[in-house]
C-alpha cells in the first residue's frame, strides 16, 4: 500500500498518551542541582551592586553568579541573522548583566543548590542594589526626540533601518496617479508564544573527556551547539546538544538564551549536572515575544479595482537585545511578501527597527509574515470598501493568475506554483453566500451584526537556499541533511537535521521511508535532536522540515535504492537497469518471477560474500540537500462571525480554510497544523497581547492575565486542500505549520470590520475584546441613531 | 537563620499502590509526584493552576496537583497518566486521541486525558458542547482543540461498544 497520502496514526504518539515522553524537564542525573535565576524588576536601571553572601552561605547552596562572575568568562550571547544594508547597531548581549539591566526579567545572577527549595530560599537572600533610569516600551516614544536610551551608543534607539523593493519617490509617485488610496495605521500588537512546556536546560560536564552534554528544549540542537560552544569558549566538537521530546515551540525555541548558556557554565565550573526549568511566570517575561509592529500602509489602484501602488513604513520592536534571528523577521521575512498574493507593481517598504526596554522579540509562528498579511489583506479590504466593491471581486482580480507561475513580485522574490483564484472559488462555494446573506438579515432583526471575512493568503517559507541566506545575511547554511541506514534485517534506521516538537515528523519521515522502500512503518526508526547522533541540521521553524529535510531524505532514499538496485542486479543475474523496486522486491523488469525482497538485498549488501565490483558492503546513504528556492503554500480563508453590540462580545459562527501546502504526506497532520495554526492566528485576533506600563512592567505577566484560546471558543474549523507541487523540491512540498496562523488574524479582523462596517467603523487595533469593540460601537454614535433599540440601518 | 523545613512522612495512594514518601509540608502534589514518585507524566506547565497540563485524579475527579501540597493528598485515591494504560494496552481514551490525532507535542495531552477519562465517567455521552467546556480547564497551544474534541466523541464511542460487547 502506498503510505504517502495516508493519514496513519502518529509513530510519536504511543509514548506521548502514556505519559512517557522524555522532556528536559524530566532528566534526573546523579548529583543534579538546581538552578534558579534573579531577575531584574526594573525595565532599566543601574546596577549598583550584587551581593550573594548570604545566598552563599545557605546549607545547600553550591554557588551563586553574578555579572562580574561571568563578565569577561562568557562571551556576549551572539546575533546570528545581519540582513545587509541595514545600518545594524548591534550590541553586546552579555549572559548576565553586570552594569545595566534593559527590561523586566533581564537575568543578573543565577544561584545553584542541592534542591529546588534551597534554590528559592537563595534566590530570596540576593540583594541587588539598583537605581533606576527612565524607560521605553514603545515604539513611538522609543524614536521621539530626547527619547531616553536603551544602549547609549545607538542614538534614536534605532536597531536597524531596511528599505525594499521600489525607490519611496517612484511608488509615492504611483500612489499620486493612482484614481483610489487608502490607508491605514495599524498596530500589530506584541504576542507572548507559551508553548505549554516552558524552556528548560540540562547540562552535564564529563572532566575527564572535556565534553559537554546539553539537553535543551531547542527547534535547532546544531545551531545551539554552535552558539553555546561559542558563549562558553568550547571546542564545537566538545559540546553535545540534546533536544528529546520538545512540548511545542512556536520560535519561542530557535534563539539561543543567557539560560541555557549559564547553567552549561555553571556545569562546568561545578563539576556537577545542574537543571534549570524555566517558571511560567519567566516565560512572559525571559522568553522571546512576537510581533510588535507600528505601520502606515497605503495602497492606492483604479477605480474598476486594480491595485497598482503598496507603500509600507513599519516601526517593529526588537525589545532591549537582538535576539538570535530577531534582525530578519521584520524585514527579509516581512518587507519582501507585504503584496501577498496580488500582482502590484510598485511596491516600496521601509523598515526601523527599535531598541525599548522590553523583552527581546524574535520569531512567533509566522514570522513576519503573519505581519506582511495582515497589512495587505486589511489594506484590501478597505480598499474595496472605498471603490464600493465586493473584497471577494478586489481579490479576485489582483491574485496572480495560474498561468503566471513562476512569478516574480515587485520585491524580487518568485513565487512557486499556485493556483489561487481555485482555492478562492472553493473557499466561497464550502461558504455558500446566499446562506449567508439569510443569516446577515436574520441577525440584523435580531440586533446583531453579522459579518464575512476573506483572507487570500501567500506566504513564503522552506528556508531556504544557502545561497539566498547568505545573501539575506543568515548566518547559517539552510539546507538541511539525513542519513538512511539500513540494517542487515533490513530494518532502517533516518538520522534526520530536521528537529520536530509536534509536527509528527517521525511519522511523515516514516511515511516516505516506508513508501519508497516498500517496508512498513514499524520497520523504521526516525531519529533526530541529537548532535553526536545527527551529521548536521538547521532545525525545524519556518514551515521547512518536510520541504527541505524530506527533500535530503528524498535524496538519500535515492542513493539507499540505486545501491540496492546494484546488488539485487547482481543477485538476480540482470543488468541494473532492467531492476525495479516494487512494494519491497526487486523484480527484473518484464520477469515477474525472477525477484528478491528488499531485506534479503540489505542482508547480502551486509554479508558482502558476492557484491558486484566496486560495491562497497553495507548499505546506507547520506544527503545534503539545498532547495533552489524558497516554497510559497497559499489558500483562502473565509470567517463569518457575529457581533453583539450590547456586549462587544464576538461570536465565531463559521470558519473555512482551504490551503494549498502542495501534495500532503499525512492529511491528518497537515490539518492538525491548519487547525492549531488557525487558533493560534485568531487569538492574536480576538484575545491575545501583552501590554506594558508606561514603567515597562508587563502587566500581561501570567496565564490569568494573557488570554490564550480556549477549546470553547470555537466551532468546528472547516478544512478543504488544494495539492499544487512546488516546482523546487523532490516531494513537491510547500510547508503547512505557519499558514494557519498567517491566514486567520485577517481573516477574522476583516469580518468582525465588515459586521460593524454599517456603524461607520472601518478600523480596530487588535486584540478585538468585547471592551474594545463596545467603545468603538458607543462612539459611534449609532445606537443613538437606531433609537436605543440596537436595530442595524442598513 | 532560615530553618530548613521539617520533612514528614506520609502515604500516598497513587495508581493503586501505596508509596511512602517523605515531604516538606509545602511541597506541591506535582511536585512529589514528579521527583518522589517518578511519575514524570505530571507534567507542570504554568504552576498556577490555568494551564492543566499537571491534571490528575483525585477519588476519580480532576484536579490541579500544582495548587494542592502533597500532605493534603494523603488518604485519597490519585490517579496519573501512567496508570490509565500502556503502549500494549491503551485506556479507551487514549487510543481515541491516538487514532483521532488529539495531540502534537504531547505536553498537554496526560492532563487532556484524564480530563476527558474523568468526564465520560460522569457522563459516557457527552454532546460537542459539553466537551468543549469541560476541556477549557486545559490549555492547548498546538491543536487548536478540534481534534481533541473528536477525540473524546470516539472515545465516548469506543466505551459504549465496549460496555455493549461486555455486557
Amino acid at each position: 500500500m502506498a503510505l504517502r497520502g495516508q493519514s496513519v496514526p502518529r509513530l510519536e504518539d504511543a509514548r506521548l498518551i502514556t505519559g512517557r515522553g522524555r522532556y528536559t524537564a524530566d532528566i534526573q542525573l546523579a548529583g543534579q542541582l538546581t538552578a534558579l535565576m534573579v531577575r531584574s524588576p526594573h525595565a532599566h536601571a543601574r546596577i549598583r551592586s550584587v551581593d550573594g553572601d548570604r545566598a552563599r552561605a545557605l546549607p545547600g547552596v553550591h554557588a551563586v553568579y553574578t555579572g562580574q562572575d561571568t563578565k569577561g568568562v562568557l562571551n556576549p550571547i551572539p546575533t546570528a541573522w545581519l540582513p545587509p544594508g541595514s545600518d545594524l547597531a548591534t550590541t553586546d548581549h552579555p549572559a548576565l548583566a553586570w552594569d545595566v539591566v534593559r527590561y523586566v526579567g533581564d537575568a543578573v545572577a543565577m544561584v545553584v543548590a542541592d534542591s529546588l527549595a534551597a534554590a528559592r530560599k537563595a534566590r530570596d537572600l540576593i540583594e541587588v542594589d539598583y537605581e533606576p533610569l527612565p524607560a521605553v516600551t514603545g515604539v513611538t516614544e522609543a524614536t521621539a526626540p530626547g527619547a531616553p536610551l536603551v544602549h547609549e551608543g545607538v542614538p534614536g534607539n534605532r536597531a536597524l533601518f531596511w528599505h525594499a523593493g521600489a525607490s519611496t519617490d517612484e511608488v509615492e509617485a504611483a500612489l499620486r496617479q493612482a484614481e483610489v488610496r487608502v490607508r491605514l495605521p495599524l498596530v500589530q500588537q506584541r504576542l507572548i508564544p507559551n508553548p505549554m512546556e516552558p524552556r528548560a536546560a540540562v547540562a552535564q560536564y564529563d572532566p575527564s573527556t572535556g565534553k559537554l552534554t546539553l539537553w535543551a528544549t531547542s527547534q535547532n540542537p546544531h545551531i545551539h551547539r554552535l552558539l553555546v560552544a561559542g558563549v562558553l569558549g568550547l571546542p564545537e566538537h566538545r559540546v553535545r546538544v540534546i533536544a528529546g521530546d520538545v512540548g511545542g515551540g512556536f520560535g519561542s525555541k530557535i534563539a539561543c538564551y543567557p539560560d541555557e548558556v549559564l547553567v552549561a557554565h555553571a556545569a562546568r565550573e561545578l563539576r556537577r549536572p545542574v537543571r534549570w526549568v524555566e517558571e511560567r511566570r519567566e516565560h512572559f517575561v525571559a522568553t522571546t515575544h512576537g510581533r510588535d509592529h507600528v505601520e502606515e500602509v497605503e495602497l492606492g489602484g483604479t477605480r474598476d479595482g486594480i491595485l497598482t501602488a503598496l507603500k509600507v513604513r513599519a516601526r517593529a520592536n526588537l525589545g532591549a537585545y537582538l535576539s538570535t534571528a530577531a534582525p530578519g523577521v521584520p524585514t527579509i521575512l516581512f518587507g519582501l511578501i507585504v503584496n501577498g498574493a496580488y500582482d502590484i507593481p510598485h511596491v516600496a517598504v521601509d523598515v526601523e527597527g527599535v531598541y525599548t526596554n522590553t523583552t527581546p522579540v524574535d520569531a512567533y509562528r509566522g514570522a513576519g509574515r503573519p505581519e506582511a498579511t495582515f497589512l495587505i489583506e486589511r489594506l484590501v479590504d478597505r480598499f474595496a470598501r472605498e471603490v464600493g466593491m465586493d473584497p471577494v471581486e478586489v481579490r479576485r482580480r489582483n491574485l496572480v493568475a495560474a498561468d503566471r507561475f513562476p512569478y516574480t513580485n515587485a520585491l524580487g522574490i518568485t513565487y512557486d506554483s499556485g493556483r489561487y483564484h481555485a482555492a478562492l472559488d472553493r473557499a466561497l462555494a464550502m461558504l455558500d453566500p446566499g446562506q449567508v446573506s439569510r443569516h446577515r438579515e436574520e441577525a440584523r432583526r435580531q440586533g446583531r451584526l453579522l459579518g464575512v471575512g476573506v483572507s487570500t493568503y501567500v506566504e513564503m517559507c522552506g528556508l531556504g537556499p544557502s545561497e539566498v541566506a547568505g545573501a539575506v545575511g543568515f548566518q547559517g547554511g539552510l539546507w538541511e541533511h539525513a542519513l538512511v541506514r539500513v540494517l542487515p534485517t533490513g530494518k532502517v534506521m533516518v538520522m534526520t537535521g530536521a528537529s520536530p516538537h509536534g509536527q509528527g515528523e517521525e511519522t511523515t519521515f516514516a511515511q516516505l521511508v516506508a513508501d519508497r522502500l516498500g517496508c512498513s512503518l514499524d520497520d523504521v526508526e526516525v531519529m533526530h535532536g541529537d548532535t553526536d547522533l545527527v551529521s548536521m541540521g538547521w532545525g525545524t521553524y519556518g514551515s521547512r522540515s518536510t520541504a527541505v529535510g524530506g527533500g535530503a531524505l528524498s535524496v538519500a532514499l535515492d542513493r539507499v535504492v540505486d545501491k540496492a538496485r546494484q546488488v539485487a542486479a547482481h543477485t538476480l543475474e540482470a543488468s541494473v537497469g532492467d531492476v525495479v523496486l516494487e512494494a519491497g522486491r526487486f523484480y527484473v523488469q518484464g520477469v515477474q518471477d525472477r525477484s528478491v525482497a528488499f531485506a534479503e538485498v540489505a542482508l547480502k549488501a551486509h554479508l558482502a560474500w558476492s557484491l558486484p565490483a566496486g560495491v562497497e558492503p553495507g548499505l546506507e546513504a547520506q544527503a545534503s540537500y539545498n532547495p533552489t528556492n524558497f516554497t510559497y503554500p497559499y489558500g483562502t480563508h473565509v470567517a463569518v462571525v457575529e457581533v453583539d453590540p450590547e456586549t462587544g462580545d464576538i461570536h465565531l459562527r463559521r470558519y473555512i480554510a482551504v490551503d494549498d501546502c502542495g501534495p500532503r504526506i499525512n492529511p491528518m497532520i497537515v490539518e492538525g497544523q491548519v487547525r492549531g495554526g488557525v487558533v493560534q492566528g485568531i487569538g492574536q485576533a480576538l484575545w491575545e497581547g501583552a501590554a506594558y506600563d508606561r514603567q515597562g512592567q508587563l502587566v500581561t505577566g501570567s496565564l490569568m492575565d494573557y488570554a490564550l484560546p480556549k477549546a470553547r471558543f470555537f466551532p468546528p474549523i472547516e478544512t478543504d486542500a488544494l495539492e499544487t507541487p512546488a516546482a523546487h523540491n523532490p516531494l513537491g512540498v510547500k510547508g503547512v505549520g505557519e499558514t494557519g496562523t498567517i491566514a486567520a488574524t485577517p481573516t477574522i479582523v476583516n469580518a468582525v470590520l465588515d459586521a460593524l462596517a454599517p456603524l461607520g467603523i472601518h478600523n480596530l487595533d487588535m486584540p478585538l475584546t468585547p471592551e474594545r469593540v463596545w467603545q468603538a460601537i458607543e462612539a459611534s454614535g449609532w445606537k443613538a441613531a437606531a433609537g436605543g433599540q440596537g436595530g442595524v440601518q442598513a | 537563620m532560615v530553618a530548613t523545613e521539617e520533612r514528614v512522612a506520609i502515604t500516598l495512594a497513587v495508581n493503586g499502590r501505596d508509596e511512602q514518601v517523605s515531604v516538606e509540608p509545602r511541597w506541591l502534589l506535582s511536585d512529589v509526584l514528579r521527583r518522589e514518585c517518578g511519575l514524570k507524566g505530571v507534567h507542570v506547565g504554568c504552576e498556577h493552576g490555568v494551564c492543566g497540563a499537571c491534571t490528575v485524579l483525585l477519588d476519580g475527579e480532576p484536579i490541579r496537583s500544582c495548587l494542592m501540597f502533597a500532605v493534603q493528598a494523603v488518604g485519597h485515591q490519585l490517579t496519573t497518566v501512567e496508570a490509565l494504560g500502556t503502549a500494549d494496552h491503551l485506556d479507551p481514551v487514549q487510543q481515541a486521541f491516538w487514532e483521532a490525532h488529539g495531540l502534537q507535542c504531547g505536553f498537554c495531552t496526560p492532563g487532556m486525558v484524564l480530563t476527558a477519562r474523568a468526564l465520560l465517567d460522569r457522563n459516557p455521552n457527552p454532546d460537542e458542547e459539553t466537551i468543549r467546556e469541560t476541556l477549557s480547564g486545559n490549555l492547548c497551544r498546538c491543536t487548536g482543540y478540534q481534534f481533541i474534541v473528536d477525540a473524546v466523541l470516539l472515545a465516548a464511542a469506543k466505551r459504549a461498544e465496549d460496555a455493549e460487547q461486555g455486557a
